[in-house]
Parts: structure tokens; sequence; C-alpha cells
């Protein structure tokens, strides 16, 4: 009504634009989604905090003796040779057989194969295969690998080949599904310039399309390796050895068709043990085994960061 | 126009479709990529099939009164079913009870709140957690969780005990519901976030009203597929839960039991390794067929909802 109204009203209006002071709703959510952040931070510190605090001591009185020692019921003598070894022996397996079948699998189905009922099918099966748990795998590897070894009168069957077929097994639905999404991610205006100056499918394929895809199939490949190496169920019924064996003084043929562990296992082992020094040889395993898994995890991500684009 | 193709010359025709070696190549590469493809089937048909008979033989095997007794002692003739899953379901849901929460708001804050920096420091974090190895969490769940946190609530629990577990389960799948729930957030058009500020709703409003509501299809599908991992994990469980030569039917969070997959485990650790032929070995394949049929029903459900929501938008 008066001349002060303008201002009145522009307050007014700031006010209800900016509310009055905070809104409190507003603030215990925000609060709410850093507790949710910071506990998972907290979880990651305790956890590399209390491994660390016990295991720590053991390496750095053990040293790189800890890495160089068999198995052993002494605390004081037991070190992750083996396991390392045949963690070890299981990755290269899992690079020979899974990395280049899946990739195959992967061309196929993304560039080669035309929609139809089938690949549709075949493409449920493999996302399906990605959410079976890891120990049903082993029970894949004992019945058939283990199975098969045994049949062929290789010992008992439970040697580091069996094992290593089981992680391929494992591995590869979760290459074929990295490799394909990042050969989708390959724009078609490529493969269409390729056609478009007469190259081949096969030439289109390999000459483009791969080299554009390399990164996303890389990171793929890391994380499944990091996968293989830190899995434990399914060595358990693929017959990895919990407890302590002797590989003597075999040549390479036998540690092939001989017992066998993998870094993970002899952690398990250590931990289920009811003495206070196999708790802190665990911790110390764990190290190890986290140095391994994480630093492929950390290269993954770092490739997909550095690498990766979009189109 | 069927005349012009006929009068070109034959040599075109040819030419185009590259010399004979070329051809060949190209279907012998063709042939390659395929049986790859049959071998990648062909694994999943032989999961099937080597737990299918197995379990048949299993069933043939025992007598079906024990399958529903007092509780899982396997060497003792006694596979009660109903314990393992009763063991199961109380550790899922111990999961779902730490995973849910902070699975969901870290995915909101991913998603909504987050500036693209915080964004590139925080998904790394998320994605380390994801690449623990289980059995480092099945340690960190015996020898800190347990002690720390569930015994000092609960002074009774046992140094085995599920609800250890269950939390430690959780912590696992925190970093999958996170990430499929983000997902699903994001692909929220920005159209509806723009419409709801337009309106003037704050951000928590924009979030939780609009967002969250329009993403409901994928965020069922993380807490589906949150929960078949959950019931899949065997080594947090083995280790964490105790109960390793069997376990009586109960309903005690704070007692050690056994779930299905730490029952395998169990059976093919004990100190008379699983020997063929015999029921306490078959028994492991019907365990297996179990939690292959639960885990594939949860995962098939979970990925329809993931397909709705991609599909909507």
């Amino acid at each position: 009504m008066t001349a002060s109204s303008p201002t009145v009203a522009s307050g007014a209006v700031r006010r209800s634009l900016t509310g009055h002071g905070p809104h409190w709703p507003s603030v215990v959510f925000q609060g709410l989604l850093a507790f949710s952040l910071l506990f998972t931070l907290l979880v990651l510190l305790i956890l590399l905090l209390d491994i660390f605090s016990r295991g720590l001591p053991v390496l750095g009185q053990r040293g790189i003796g800890f890495l160089t020692s068999s198995l052993s019921s002494n605390p004081a003598l037991a070190g992750v040779a083996q396991g390392l070894w045949g963690s070890f022996a299981l990755a290269i397996m899992v690079a020979v057989l899974a990395f280049p079948l899946g990739i195959a699998t992967a061309v196929y189905l993304e560039e080669y194969a035309s929609e139809s009922v089938l690949t549709r099918i075949i493409n449920i099966n493999i996302r399906n295969l990605a959410g079976v748990p890891s120990i049903v795998y082993g029970l894949l590897g004992l019945a058939i690998f283990v199975g098969a070894f045994k049949a062929l009168g290789v010992g008992n069957g439970r040697n580091v080949l069996a094992g290593g077929l089981t992680m391929s097994v494992l591995v590869l639905p979760i290459v074929i599904i990295t490799a394909s999404e990042a050969l989708r991610a390959v724009p078609g205006t490529i493969r269409e310039a390729g056609y478009g100056v007469g190259a081949s499918r096969w030439e289109v394929t390999s000459r483009l399309v791969l080299p554009a895809a390399v990164p996303g199939i890389l990171t793929g490949i890391v994380l499944s390796l990091s996968r293989a190496l830190g899995e434990t169920a399914p060595l358990i019924l693929a017959g990895a050895v919990l407890g302590s064996f002797s590989s003597g003084n075999a040549d390479i043929l036998g540690q092939l068709f001989g017992p066998y562990t993998a870094l993970p296992m002899v952690v398990f082992n250590w931990t289920k043990q009811p003495q206070q020094d196999f708790r802190q040889l665990a911790a110390a395993g764990i190290i190890v085994l986290l140095a391994v898994t994480l630093a492929a995890n950390g290269l993954a991500i770092y490739l997909r960061n550095r690498y990766g684009r979009t189109w | 126009m069927a005349q012009a193709v006929s009068q070109t010359p034959p040599s075109i025709g040819t030419s185009l479709r590259g010399s004979r070696g070329r051809r060949r190549r190209e279907s012998a590469i063709n042939g390659i990529l395929l049986a790859g493809t049959l071998i990648s089937v062909l694994i999943s048909v032989g999961i099937v099939l080597a737990l299918l008979f197995q379990a048949i033989e299993f069933l043939r095997l025992v007598d079906w009164n024990s399958l529903l007794t007092i509780g899982w002692y396997p060497r003792r003739g006694l596979y009660d079913i109903p314990t393992l899953l009763l063991g199961s379901a109380i550790v899922t849901l111990i999961a779902m009870i730490v995973a849910t929460p902070v699975g969901l708001l870290s995915a909101i804050y991913l998603s909504e709140y987050a500036s693209p920096r915080t964004r590139s420091i925080i998904k790394p974090i998320l994605e380390v957690l994801a690449g623990i190895p289980s059995v480092v969490l099945g340690f960190f769940a015996l020898y800190w969780i347990n002690p720390n946190i569930v015994q000092l609530i609960f002074p009774s629990a046992g140094a085995f005990n599920m609800t250890a577990a269950g939390i430690a389960v959780g912590i696992l799948v925190i970093p999958l519901v996170a990430s499929v729930a983000e997902d699903a957030m994001r692909a929220v058009p920005r159209s509806l976030r723009e419409a709801s500020y337009g309106l003037g709703s704050r951000r928590i409003t924009t979030s939780l009203r609009v967002v969250f509501p329009a993403a409901i299809s994928g965020i069922v599908a993380a807490l589906i597929l949150g929960i078949s991992r959950g019931i899949g994990e065997t080594m947090v469980v083995a280790i964490a839960a105790g109960g390793t030569g069997g376990a009586l039917r109960a309903i005690d969070p704070l007692g050690a039991g056994q779930t299905i997959t730490a029952a395998m485990a169990s059976l093919a650790t004990g100190s008379d390794q699983v020997q063929g032929g015999q029921a306490p070995y078959l028994s492991l394949f019907f365990l297996g067929l179990v939690l292959f049929v639960m885990t594939l029903l949860l995962n098939v459900v979970g990925d329809v909802f993931v397909r709705r929501t991609r599909q909507r938008y």
C-alpha cells in the first residue's frame, strides 16, 4: 500500500526462495549421505590398519624368507612360496585359456553373429553364468576336471591344471561381458568407414574395432585376473591342498600333476588354525595377497581412466 | 532393376566378394569364433548336468526323512536342508541390513550430490572394496568385527557367530548395491530433475521424491542382486560363522551356524576329505544345485528389473 511495499515484497520473496535458516531435513539427509561414505572409507581403513598391524611385524622379522619358504606346521618356518607358485600357475592358465576364448566369444557375439533368438539366449546365458556363486564352479571343477584327470590316471586328479581350468571357467563370463561392452562402445561409423573402403569383416574387426576397444578389454582382463587370484571357494572343491604338503624336489611336470595350493588357500588355512602365531602369519599372507590383487585392481582402474574414452 | 544387375559384368560381382582365399579365410575365422562361443555355452550346460546327475544320485541314495531332521550333520547321515536355508537367510538378512542403507545412500550421493571431482575419488574407493578377496573379509570378521563390534554389543555372542559373518558379507555386498543403484539413478533423464527444480524443489526432494521413485526398478534390482551375492558368499561364512562339523536347526544369529555355501566348504575341507560315491560327497552336489537354482532365479528377476529401467528411458 505504501511506498515501502516493493522492498518488503522483495525481502519476502528472497526469504521464501532461500528458506528460513537451514532446512533441517536436508541437513540430516546430507549427514546420512556423508556417514554412508565415511562408513565405507572407515571399514577399508580399519581393515587395512588391523591387517598391517598384525602382519607387518612378521614380514619385517622374516623378510624375504616368508616369500620363499614352504608351508609348515611350525609357524616360525612357514611361508607362502607354494601359494605364490600355485597362484602364479593359476593366473597363467587363466591368461592362456579364458582370455582368448572370452575375447573370441565377445567378438563373435558383437561383430559376427546376427541378431537372432539364439544369440539372445547365449547372451542371457552368459550374464547368468556371471552371477553363479563361485563355489558352484568349484563343484564343476570337482565333477568334471578333477574327475577327468583322475580317470586319466594322473594321481588323484587334484592338480593345478584342474584348478586352472576351474578358474578359467569361472572368469570366462566376466571376460566376455567386459569385452562385449568394450566392443559395443566402439561407434558404428568406424566400422562403416572400414567397409566403405572395401575391408572385409575380419579386416574391420582386427584392424579397426579391436584396437579401439583395447583399453576396455584390458580393464576387463585385469579385473578378472584379480578375481582369479583372490578366489578361494572354488579351489577348496577343485582340490587345492589345505594344510602343508611337500612339493619336494619334483620337476615342473611333477609339480603340475602333484598337490598344489594357492595364496588365498594358504591364508584360509592359517586363519583356521587356533594358535595366535598362525593368526599373525595369516595377516602377513593377506598383505601379500592384497598387494597382488589390489595392484591388479588399481592397474585396471588406472587403465580405464587413462585410456578409456567415450565417443 | 533386376535386368540392370544381370547386365553388370560378372567380374565386378566376384571382385566385390573378394578372392577365393580371402573368402575362405573369412569363413574360417567365423568358424573359430563360433566354436569359442559354443564352448562358452557348453560350460553352462556342463554345470547344470554335473549338478543334476549327482544331485539325483544323492536323492536316490539317502532316506528322504533325513532331509528334514534336527540339523545338518552329513557325516552322521542327517541332511536337514532347512537348517542351511535358515542359516543362509540369517546371514543374508544381516548383510542386507548393513548393505541396503549404506549402498543406496552412497548411490544417491554419487548420482545426485557429488561433483565430478568427488565422484572420481569415491568411485575407486568402492572399487577397491569390491576387489578385496572374500577370505580377507573372513579374517576381518573373525578377528576384528566379532570382538570389537558384535561381542561389545552382545556379550553373549560366541567366538564364531553368524552376526559377525553377516556384517562382513554386507560389507562385501555394498559396492555391488551401490554401483547397480547408481547406474539406475543416473539413467533417469535430466529433464525430470530440471522439472523438479523448476517447481522449486530442494535437492533432497528431487533426490528422494523424483529420482528415487523413477529409478525404483533398478534399485530393486540392486537389492535382489545383492541378496543373490550374499547367499552365494562362501569364505566369510566358512571362516567366521563356525559350525564346521555341522549345525542344529536354530534361529540364533549370535550362535555358530552353517549356510548352504559354508556347509559345502566344510564338507570339502573336513579332515577326511570327501570321497566319491558316498552320500556326504553327493550331498555337495545337491546343495550346489539348490544354491544354483536360488541364485539363478534371483539373478533372472534382477535382470528383468534392470532392463525395465533401461527400456523406460
